[in-house]
């Protein structure tokens, strides 16, 4: 903890503004000062950036970090609350600083308009007390932990997948850091996006105010933080759950960064890289846009939806023969499929498509192809009268 | 030993859909085999060909990692006890 003297002074403003938290006694002069002082960087301006930023923006952090080179996208708004309409096709960050702008101008607000990278990442995070996880993929995940390790900096993590969180502060004061609650990330395409498999808008709203919290009572010194625990929401049956989370004596040390698209990518050798590397006699990918030229000249393919019924009752596809889940195909349900005909398999955006077909395939299908792009491409490049979701 | 597995969103699909799943097992690699018997397209994502669990799954006995528990997968079940599966997640935007 940074000594008394050393913090910024409140002024009359400050005062007024903060005087809800002065009157904790939790809070009071002292932690207003310290969150005054206080640096925070956070990676990700999306579902859970969104009232992170606000909220550490509100409660008077003097100075705040953004990471994100992506722009708002319509699409964003069901759940990334600091944006708006107004800034669609904006740089996240700038949109961003707008927001927290108008919440606290007395913010110190850096903008990193780049993905973190292992280049970056320690010069981007260096400066600041606190590192805040709002990423959404594993790459950066394990990047972003690594360098916190590296630079001795907490690291408040949060992550989400439909209508469940996890929440956790990692590398706090000697505890344990995301390697040891998961030593290896899973195989690409194992678990799908939030744009594959969706997101309740309101989830990251929950988990990122939670990093919000767990952020604050670190700069404050207050309170117990969730290190040594991870905490498990879900949103549909309305439980949170702590478990205990311990160090992994097994864990290799980390000393350097690391090449983190390969890790994730191979980290799981065995089934994971076999399966892409692998594709079973029979299976052939195509371009929706090469699908419509062979569709045009005639290619009379039998067209497999593998999305749920609820994402047909948004849009399907006209020429579409049969609508059945890719589990269900994964998993051997393959009457009403003929053998006799080539076989196009389409899903949103083509990765559970490849599976369906490569199961398919190896069942002995003879001609079956993946919409690379699935009906989202479609939409987007052959006709767009249909809607995008 | 009937045991109950809390089941994560993303594995639901492969067993019904249903959040739990009651089954019998002594100890704790038991009732995961049981479970992966039953509901077969949950096993290769719970554990690689040697039969270990994946480094991007953990499992609970009660509110303790089992990698940590003395006995690990061994650990005998006592009435009462519930195992829950937590794989690894990384949604954010």
């Amino acid at each position: 903890m940074r000594p008394l003297d050393e913090l910024p002074e409140l002024d009359n403003a400050d005062i007024a503004r903060y005087s809800r938290h002065l009157i904790l006694d939790e809070v009071g002069m002292e932690g207003q000062r310290r969150l005054k002082g206080a640096s925070v960087l956070c990676v990700g301006t999306g579902g859970l950036g969104s009232p992170l930023l606000m909220y550490l923006a509100a409660a008077g952090v003097g100075r705040i970090g953004i990471v994100d080179f992506d722009v708002v996208d319509e699409s964003n708004l069901q759940r990334q609350i600091i944006h708006g309409v107004s800034t669609i096709g904006k740089p996240k960050i700038l949109s961003a600083r707008d927001r927290i702008l108008d919440i606290n101008p007395r913010c110190q607000i850096d903008l990193f308009e780049t993905a973190l990278v292992a280049d970056n990442a320690i010069e981007i995070m260096k400066p600041y007390d606190i590192v805040v996880d709002g990423t959404d993929n594993f790459p950066t995940r394990y990047l972003v932990n690594d360098a916190c390790v590296m630079l001795g900096k907490p690291n408040v993590y949060g992550s989400i997948f439909k209508f469940e969180g996890q929440a956790t502060v990692f590398n706090y004061k000697g505890g344990p850091n995301y390697r040891d609650l998961y030593p290896e990330p899973p195989p690409p395409g194992l678990v799908p996006s939030c744009a594959e498999g969706g997101v309740l808008g309101v989830l990251p709203g929950i988990v990122g105010a939670i990093q919000a919290n767990e952020t604050i009572k670190i700069i404050l010194g207050k309170g117990d933080t969730l290190s040594g625990r991870l905490l498990l929401f879900d949103a549909m049956q309305m439980t949170f759950r702590t478990l205990k989370l311990r160090k992994d004596p097994e864990a290799k040390p980390i000393t350097e960064l690391i090449d983190y698209e390969e890790f994730c990518g191979v980290a799981s050798i065995d089934e994971g890289a076999a399966a892409r590397e692998t594709e079973p006699e029979g299976f052939a990918r195509i371009s929706v846009q090469q699908a419509k030229t062979r569709l045009d000249e005639g290619w009379k393919p039998f067209v497999l939806d593998v999305r749920k019924s609820h994402e047909a009752d948004i849009v399907s596809l006209s020429f579409a023969d049969l609508l059945r889940p890719h589990e269900a195909v994964v998993a051997g349900e393959h009457d009403g499929i003929p053998r006799d005909r080539p076989v196009l398999v389409h899903c949103k955006m083509g990765g559970r498509s490849a599976k369906a077909a490569k199961a398919l395939a190896a069942a002995g299908f003879t001609d079956v192809t993946n919409l690379e792009g699935g009906i989202t491409g479609w939409a987007k490049e052959i006709d767009t009268s249909l809607p995008v979701y | 030993m009937a045991v109950n597995i809390a089941i994560p969103t993303a594995l639901r699909a492969y067993v019904g859909g249903n959040g739990s799943v009651d089954v019998e097992g002594a100890t704790v690699d038991e009732a995961l085999d049981n479970l992966t018997t039953t509901h077969a397209g949950l096993a290769r994502h719970l554990r690689d060909k040697a039969g270990k669990l994946r480094s991007f799954v953990n499992v609970y006995l009660n509110d303790e990692d089992i990698r940590f528990l003395d006995d690990k997968g061994a650990t005998v079940l006592k009435d009462g006890d519930s195992l829950i599966i937590v794989p690894s997640i990384a949604g954010g935007r």
